[in-house]
């Protein structure tokens, strides 16, 4: 087949999701962000919901989620997130309304919201991207770093002593009743990838039915801030980073 | 029929008025001595009536956070809050001004620093007007003087609001939000539906549809160039509101040779004082600044042809006493006269302390 058979439209077999704009993405070659971010919207127009969703961005690197997949936005004070997307909900019950936060935003600035949002059972899908360390300020410590992983902050390591424990936010949400479906996934796989878009397709129907909460987080990578190639982060993090945050659903009622 | 006219706390007139004016949503945390706002509106269940959504949220960081969720889908929403409250509320604010979104937030001013007293005061006025969070802003303040005026100011405060795409701060004090007075209420207009939303505010985000590009409420923006085009337009905002939203009330000032300058329960009390010095012969006038800002400026400015002294009385160890000192510029003497921790001044203190200026 030459070039010009391969790209006649009955011969593709992937595009990119139509609610994707074509603007250049940020994020490092490599990043997890960027795949989720494709995710995402892959499902809105999957779901014909782009006219009705609502996402809520937050501060780190995702700040300018805003700025790739074509629906109405908008952008959160750090860790604010919840709080935002509660306003939207509240006012707008028909409308799909997502939050899509890093571990910094959700887990340490942003925990008290994070918490009462699951817990009034709030009808919004929480995306948690967890990948260890905050990405867009340099590679300091996050809540969710692991024992012994070097960052800025902790240079030797963290160690609990001095810093605490790896935050198991997703753990805890899952013990509130006002959550519905909280799960653990990944985009490190072609399989990971398939089942993280399951995943996000049924948090935001969920979202529809007024029955609570979905929290969905990827295990990620921040190869940049982890300072790996793309192909040493995934398998460090498979390595590392899952066996503390194992893949599966916590909660589905 | 419903009265309309109704026995009020400060507090109370503002959640029935917040109801009746087409207010969407509220979310607050409790703080005294405003706590009968949430109250008072939990009490009337507008959601069973209006639709208006009333929450409270689990901090007064995220009630304003709610507030910018609710205000960037175009809707009529505030939240109330006292001074340590309102420290909390200074990130989302900003963040606010940041966006251009309308919003109304009512401040019942208690003593501090720190947890300080319950007791009322009015040493947030640095807080509210000269923009007490982060960056060049500035948010539109309703200075109230009694419970007619907290149920007027929280309708006028949203209209001016919408106006301006700005946050509205009706700033009272504990006296104002607890008093019971007389008050005639707001009619009731409907709540705007998403379509009349859509119609009057393009910017709103209620979900985009195939022909208009996304709506995205944020404050970011990286280029400096086009940043500080952000901060021109803001400017531009504020020097329109400074043109043609001043207001004020003036009581015996016409042949005033002294005059009073207070807004709020200060204000209240000088009324009094100002009816004392007539009856001894001394011509002495009160001018009460309404908004806070936009300060009326200029209008004082006017006075000091005829005006031998002003004397500013507030209850913080001075702080409106500065804009008052700008507006006049020098050309007569201001002095301040305050007292803090929630002690309230008599009519008489105050006369006494006039005198002495007069003799000066
Ligand atoms: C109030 C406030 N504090 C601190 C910051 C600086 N800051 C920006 S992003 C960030 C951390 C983001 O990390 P994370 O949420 O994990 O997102 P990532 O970049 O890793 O995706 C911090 C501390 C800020 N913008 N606002
Ligand atoms: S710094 Fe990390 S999280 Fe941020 S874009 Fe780069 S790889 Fe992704
Ligand atoms: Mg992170």
């Amino acid at each position: 087949m030459t070039t010009k058979d391969i790209i006649k439209p009955e011969n593709l077999v992937y595009a990119k999701p139509s609610v994707m704009n074509n603007n250049t993405m940020h994020y490092c070659p490599g990043c997890s962000h960027g795949v989720i971010h494709k995710l995402i919207a892959e499902v809105i127009g999957e779901m014909g919901i782009q006219d009705k969703a609502i996402g809520v961005a937050p501060v780190g690197c995702a700040v300018f989620a805003y700025n790739y997949l074509d629906i109405d936005w908008h952008e959160a004070a750090h860790g604010r997130a919840p709080a935002v997307a509660t306003g939207i909900k509240r006012l707008l019950p028909d409308n799909y309304v997502f939050t899509y936060q890093g571990d910094g935003d959700l887990a340490a600035i942003g925990t008290a919201e994070t918490i009462h949002a699951c817990n009034r059972g709030e009808n919004i899908a929480i995306f948690f991207v967890n990948n260890g360390i905050y990405g867009m300020t340099g590679g300091q410590m996050a809540p969710t770093t692991l024992l012994g992983m070097k960052t800025s902050t902790c240079p030797s390591g963290r160690q609990e002593d001095l810093n605490g424990f790896p935050l198991p936010i997703t753990t805890l949400v899952a013990q509130l009743e006002g959550t519905r479906y909280v799960t653990r996934q990944s985009v490190h796989t072609a399989n990971a990838v398939k089942k993280a878009k399951k995943a996000i397709r049924k948090a935001l129907e969920n979202s529809a039915e007024g029955k609570g909460t979905s929290f969905v987080e990827f295990v990620s990578t921040c190869n940049a801030g982890w300072k790996m190639s793309p192909a040493e982060a995934n398998t460090w993090m498979e390595k590392n980073m899952i066996p503390v945050y194992p893949i599966g659903d916590l909660k589905d009622k | 029929m419903e009265q309309d006219i109704k026995l009020l706390k400060g507090n109370e007139a503002v959640a029935e008025a917040a109801i009746r004016c087409g207010c969407d949503g509220y979310f607050g945390y409790p703080i005294t001595p405003q706590s009968e706002i949430m109250e008072t509106l939990m009490q009337l269940e507008p959601w069973k009536t209006t639709g208006m959504v009333v929450l409270q949220a689990e901090s007064e960081v995220a009630a304003i956070n709610m507030v910018y969720g609710g205000a960037g889908c175009g809707k009529r929403v505030m939240t109330s809050s006292s001074s340590p409250g309102m420290s909390l509320k200074q990130e989302g604010l900003s963040y606010m001004a940041g966006a251009d979104l309308p919003g109304l937030v009512v401040s019942v001013m208690r003593g501090g620093p720190g947890l300080g007293t319950i007791q009322s005061s009015q040493a947030d006025y640095f807080q509210t007007v000269k923009g007490g969070g982060h960056g060049d802003y500035k948010m539109i303040t309703l200075a109230p003087a009694s419970v007619q005026e907290m149920a007027d100011f929280t309708v006028l405060g949203f209209e001016l609001a919408f106006k301006y795409n700005i946050v509205s701060v009706v700033l009272a004090d504990g006296i104002i939000g607890q008093m019971m007075e007389k008050v005639q209420l707001p009619p009731y207009q409907k709540r705007l539906t998403n379509d009349e939303i859509r119609e009057k505010y393009p910017w709103a985000t209620l979900g985009k549809p195939a022909n208009r590009k996304p709506n995205v409420i944020t404050s970011l923006e990286l280029d400096s160039a086009l940043m500080e085009q952000r901060n021109l337009n803001l400017q531009k905002k504020y020097k329109e509101i400074e043109k043609n939203e001043v207001r004020y009330e003036e009581i015996a000032c016409e042949d005033a040779e002294y005059l009073l300058v207070a807004f709020g329960s200060s204000a209240r009390i000088c009324q009094k004082t100002v009816e004392l010095a007539r009856e001894k012969g001394i011509k002495l006038g009160l001018f009460r600044p309404i908004t806070l800002f936009p300060f009326p400026t200029n209008e004082i400015y006017a006075y000091t042809n005829t005006v031998k002294a002003i004397l500013t009385v507030e209850l913080n160890a001075g702080q409106m006493v500065e804009d008052v000192r700008l507006a006049v510029n020098g050309t007569i003497p201001v002095e301040h006269y305050g007292r803090m921790g929630g002690i309230v001044p008599t009519a008489e203190e105050i006369l006494e302390v006039t005198e002495k200026l007069i003799a000066k």
